[in-house]
């Protein structure tokens, strides 16, 4: 699998760390709703189909990247920048 | 100056190795210039950054990814977005920089003794490293001055190309031993000279 870093180009899936679902929002650190943290922390999607992910480009420029993923075929059809996309970008 | 100990220790070999009667693919050293720094701009202060490079060091960087430049004594490329890594022969580039670096366009990091600057220089420079490195060596994709931040067996390594068949690697100082011997290795079948 190949991974487009916006700033290294296509480069081999084992330069990336895969950061996590990025479908979920991370709730105020100060909030004590138990059930928005249960959801947060546990909760996933598991989407057979188009997913969106946050990963780092570890081995390389080591940006993180908002990606939209097939999890079914691999394609990936979006590749952002974090920076660029901004908190809660993975939605 | 201070006498840098070089971390290649016994795996440093001078001479000729492998196809030792025919032609050599490679050259292989490694540099010790006296000043690696890494500069990086906060967002929106790339220009600036640059500016400050230009002035201190005389180096006009592209603005494009990893865009570089590369003189005998000095070089500089970007290795992320907003980041820069420098190397000058010179001694005490970081003191330069950290005093003339306002705090609201970036920061300087010294990596003089952090990483180990290794050069691979000849007609199968290209062939050696791609048995290493997944990404593509020929000279229009990876053009001369441009650097690349990249990886081999998780030893992380920055690379300028700072020839046409010249190459200078950046790796961790503490994995340089390993990352010497295992391009020597790959350098083998083309047939390469230590100097
Ligand atoms: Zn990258």
């Amino acid at each position: 699998m190949l991974i487009t870093c916006p700033y290294c180009g296509p480069r081999d899936v084992s330069e990336f760390t895969y950061q996590g679902d990025g479908n979920r929002t991370r709730p105020d650190p100060d909030s004590t709703d138990l059930g928005a943290w249960n959801r947060y922390v546990y909760d996933r999607v598991n989407i057979a189909g188009e997913h969106n992910e946050i990963w780092q480009h570890s081995g390389g420029c080591r940006m993180h990247i908002a990606i939209t993923r097939s999890t079914t075929t691999h394609k990936i059809s979006s590749v952002r920048a974090m920076r660029d996309a901004g908190p809660g970008a993975g939605q | 100056m201070v006498e840098q100990l070089s971390p290649l220790g016994a795996a440093y070999r001078p001479g000729r190795h492998g196809r030792v009667n025919d032609t050599v693919g490679a050259t292989l050293s490694e540099r010790q210039p006296g000043s690696i720094v890494q500069l990086a701009a906060w967002s929106g202060q790339e220009d600036a950054m640059r500016a400050l490079i230009k002035d201190i060091s005389g180096l006009e960087l592209p603005a494009t990814s990893g865009g570089g430049t590369a003189e005998p004594a000095k070089a500089a490329f970007g290795i992320a977005p907003g980041k820069v890594l420098l190397i000058d022969d010179t001694d005490g580039i970081f003191a330069d920089y950290s005093a003339a670096l306002p705090e609201n366009i970036g920061v300087v990091t010294d990596l003089s003794h952090g990483r180990s600057a290794i050069r691979i220089v000849g007609p199968s420079a290209e062939w050696v490293l791609s048995k290493l490195f997944a990404i593509d060596f020929t000279s229009g994709a990876f053009p001369v001055g441009a650097g690349r931040s990249t990886t081999h067996h998780d030893i992380f390594t920055q690379m300028q190309r700072s020839g046409e068949d010249q190459f200078d690697l950046y790796v961790f100082r503490s994995f340089a031993r390993s990352f010497w011997q295992t391009l020597c290795h790959a350098a083998g079948e083309v047939g390469y000279e230590v100097i």
